[in-house]
């Protein structure tokens, strides 16, 4: 698995989706179109994004989950997130995340949310 | 063990720079080249966590806003005095043409709906001092403190 892609999981109306290790604007090119496909081809009615493997993030993975999250706002849908770092949290706080997105320890907690 | 100046350092000051093609690719590059040189200082990870965010802000709008995503350079250079480390990031790109805009927090040009406009708020929260200067069709200049270690 690359370490620098996003990998898909889908689990019936709930589309898990794991991050890169450095999520920034180079790495979160390819993102927008690969969910939106996957949105559009599948009911999905939450998203969780994990963070466990990614080390960093900027305003660029700020800017990306913030869209995500409008969609799914506007389908009646959630997105929740599991498995962020203290580098991911800081970023997540500062920039307002934190208040629009729960966030569990682990997968499990984030799935039965 | 002796501690020595560098011929050429001017005392106490020590830099460093580099030029880099304005590629996606390189943000990565930047913020590790600049944390690696700032470890001299025997920085927390959370104060090389705030540099790295705040230098992979400035390079990611260089490439994007400032060259457009076309071919161009970037210049880094960082310096450290005593405690205080110096960022500086630099483009010869479109410019901005008005500043005070461009840096209110959630203000972006892109239509795509895909870019936060947090990339100024970024950089002034996670270092101590920014400044930029921006000329419209010569480039922007951005410049960040923070001093290490309290």
């Amino acid at each position: 698995m690359n370490e620098n892609t996003f990998t898909y999981e889908p689990r019936g109306q709930v589309l898990v989706i794991h991050l890169p290790k450095e999520l920034d604007h180079h790495n979160c090119r390819n993102l927008r179109y690969e969910t939106d496909l996957l949105l559009a081809e599948n009911y999905i009615t939450k998203i969780i994004f994990d963070f466990s493997r990614t080390e960093f993030m900027d305003s660029s993975g700020i800017g990306v989950l913030l869209n995500r999250y409008k969609q799914m706002a506007g389908s009646g849908g959630s997105v929740a997130l599991y498995g962020a770092g203290a580098q991911v949290r800081r970023i997540l706080y500062v920039g307002g995340l934190a208040r629009l997105v729960p966030c569990f320890d682990t997968k499990e907690a984030a799935l039965t949310c | 063990m002796e501690k020595r100046q560098e011929a050429g350092a001017e005392e106490g000051t020590e830099t460093f720079q580099m030029e880099m093609d304005s590629l996606s690719r390189n943000e990565e590059f930047a913020r590790v080249v600049v944390a690696v040189f700032m470890s001299r200082l025997n920085p927390t990870l959370e104060e090389m966590d705030d540099v790295k965010t705040a230098v992979s802000e400035a390079v990611t709008n260089a490439i994007i806003h400032g060259y457009r995503k076309k071919p161009g350079k970037v210049y880094i250079t960082c310096s450290i005095s005593g405690r205080e480390l110096t960022v500086t990031v630099r483009d010869e790109g479109v410019g901005i043409d008005n500043l005070k805009k461009a840096m209110e927090p959630m203000y972006t040009t892109d239509k795509t709906g895909e870019r936060s406009g947090m990339g100024f708020s970024f950089m002034e929260a996670f270092m101590d001092r920014l400044e930029v200067e921006s000329c419209p069709g010569k480039g922007t200049t951005v410049r960040m403190k923070k001093r290490i270690g309290g």
